[in-house]
């Protein structure tokens, strides 16, 4: 059996049945981690300790023939935005450097509470800024399937990790296409829920409007059973809804005949690149042959997307990030001789060129003079978006789309031009700001072997049709790796 | 999209949005310094960002109201209005008393300077 490459159900069954331990699985994966993760850079900070003691909790319930919890013994990665109790948590910046949470994210506990091995927290762009990881203040990440590629950002860490077989699955986070894009790139599921859906207590603000927790796995079924353990009200955070939880598990196996799955053609226009194109097309026509109809649905402000993102993101990342000054934690510049100066040079020193230039962004866009013509524009134009969705939602079930217009890029390609690697979320800002939920499942690879992903987009609070489309897509058609 | 050219598209005023003062009001205002190469690079990718996102001056917005999130419309009781729309978010522990604080060593565990019961700051008042 190799350990490495198995599914939640097929490790937590290993544990159960007695064929291995949680600790040998755990064990299993920290020496991949250590022979192979010097190449891809997808761990920051490794949690031996807490892994260890949670297999062995595991280990003792299998050995008293208990039934285990549902990801039990399970290792998982979690991308490092998400703060964990006494585990450095750095967001990937050197601003926080050296800070270990005194308290644990919502979503992390959750999955340990239902099993889950947190092997590590994983690289990825600072404060999450980034679509293909090389904005992380410690080191890129690179794609495990070429290694001179970007893995996709800014969850590129956890879309490595899980492609790497360094994890079973991993918590990304979403907020212009974190998690849908690099999981994209690396050929593997990635699920962005509804907004609202997940609890983001302990998930460390970008975007508070935007800002999405979800899973990153090896199969759909995979990504349902993370979201079912994660979802759900949570009274730290006022923004988790008040919606029950179906069993999206069970919710799989429903069959597709007849969902009515849209296609814009404002998805397939210029920029998207041919092999995408012809991926993406015969996955559709292969739903369509599994029962679906194809529908063809407008979204006309689709164009208009990226600079509503960049300014909402941006605006609320500015706020977001002022409470980075040095004083309670994180990095504090020593020679400053007055707090204003401190908070100026702390801050300076400890955000990274990205970061920076969002903060600037954003608070440009709410000064004074600029509010209207910027922030309130970008507002507006964010209402015509989320109707676009809401007339398109009238005549189908889902939408189906490219994750990506294009495959995975070179390390170093874009990091010159801010604008040419924002337009790499083209396709995925759309949901964010909708705060509808988004799935990309693997659809076929290009000439040069690199993955390519297929997104599906569904109703608010309606994970279960595209986790279910997506499932019939991978089982019936999907590539395996 | 990206490719898809638009007549409208502004290029009416060439001259750039950002100027240099631009760039150092911001800053003063982000709390942040920046040394002289990185206002530079500042300035040009500003200017950039913002001549894009220039494009949404395409749209009329006049009565199209602003969203500042979505979660007022989706999963909630659309019987209700206003607040009682959001009544499940107040915290129990919130309606049985106030919460428990970090214990105050903890609290401190991640302070860059601390005297054990304060943060430590540069001194703030000159006298």
């Amino acid at each position: 059996m190799d350990l490495n490459s198995l599914t939640i159900d097929a490790a937590r069954s290993a544990v159960q049945e007695r064929k291995t331990t949680a600790m040998s699985l755990a064990e299993a994966f920290f020496s991949k981690i250590g022979k192979d993760d010097p190449q891809i850079g997808a761990y920051l900070t490794l949690s031996q300790e807490r892994a260890l003691e949670q297999a062995a909790r595991m280990d003792s319930l299998a050995a008293r023939g208990e039934q285990l919890p549902p990801l039990g013994g399970v290792p998982v990665g979690i991308k490092d935005v998400m703060v964990t109790r006494g585990v450095r948590t750095t967001a990937g910046s050197k601003i926080l450097g050296n800070y270990i949470p005194p308290y644990d994210c919502t979503a992390v506990a959750r999955m340990e509470a239902a099993g889950a091995v947190v092997l590590g927290k994983l690289n990825c762009d600072e404060f999450a800024m980034g679509s293909s990881n090389e904005n992380s203040a410690w080191h890129p990440v690179h794609n495990p399937r070429d290694l001179s590629r970007v893995p996709g950002g800014s969850s590129g860490g956890a879309a490595a990790a899980v492609a790497a077989n360094m994890a079973v699955a991993a918590l990304g986070s979403d907020t212009g296409g974190s998690i849908r894009q690099p999981a994209s790139f690396c050929g593997v599921v990635g699920l962005m829920p509804t907004y609202g859906r997940v609890s983001r207590y302990g998930l460390i603000a970008f975007a508070s409007s935007l800002d999405h927790i979800g899973p990153l796995t090896k199969t759909v079924k995979d990504a349902a059973t993370v979201l079912r353990t994660i979802a759900g009200r949570d009274h730290m955070d006022s923004t988790s809804a008040d919606v029950p939880v179906p069993d999206y598990v069970a919710e799989l196996e429903k069959p597709v005949r007849g969902l009515k799955l849209g296609v814009a053609k404002e998805y397939f226009g210029e920029g998207l690149d041919s092999e995408v194109r012809q991926s993406v097309e015969a996955a559709i026509q292969k739903l369509a042959e599994s029962g679906c109809e194809i529908v063809p649905v407008s979204l006309p402000h689709t164009e208009y997307a990226i600079p509503t993102y960049y300014i909402v993101a941006t605006a609320e990342a500015s706020s977001n990030l002022a409470r980075f000054d040095g004083v309670r934690y994180g990095y504090r510049a020593r020679d400053a001789h007055t707090l204003a100066e401190m908070y100026r040079r702390s801050r300076d020193h400890g955000f990274g060129a990205e970061v920076k230039r969002r903060i600037m962004l954003g608070t440009y866009s709410l000064s004074a003079g600029y509010y209207d013509a910027y922030y309130l524009k970008a507002q507006k134009v964010r209402t015509l978006l989320v109707g676009d969705f809401e007339e398109a939602f009238k005549k189908v079930d889902a939408i189906v789309t490219p994750t990506s217009p294009t495959a995975a890029f070179k390390l170093g390609e874009k990091v010159d031009d801010p604008l040419a690697m924002y337009l790499a979320d083209i396709f995925t800002v759309t949901a964010d700001l909708a705060g509808i939920p988004g799935i990309s499942v693997p659809c076929g690879k290009t000439k040069e072997n690199l993955p390519i992903g297929l997104q599906i987009l569904g109703k608010h609070f309606d994970e279960s049709t595209i986790l279910r489309v997506a499932h019939a897509y991978e089982t019936e058609h999907g590539m395996k790796n | 999209m990206r490719g898809r050219k638009s007549g409208q598209e502004s290029r009416r005023d060439t001259k750039m949005k950002v100027t240099e003062k631009d760039v150092a009001y911001v800053a003063d205002l982000a709390n942040l310094e920046l040394t002289e190469k990185e206002r530079c690079v500042l300035l040009r990718d500003l200017n950039s960002i913002l001549d894009y996102i220039d494009r949404l001056n395409q749209l009329d917005t006049t009565d199209v109201p602003p969203m500042a999130q979505v979660s007022d419309r989706y999963g909630v009781d659309q019987s209700q209005t206003g607040s009682a729309r959001f009544a499940y978010a107040g915290r129990d522990d919130v309606h049985e008393g106030l919460r428990k604080s970090l214990p105050h060593e903890v609290a401190l565990q991640n302070a860059p300077d601390s005297d054990g019961t304060f943060f430590k700051v540069p001194k703030v008042i000159e006298r």
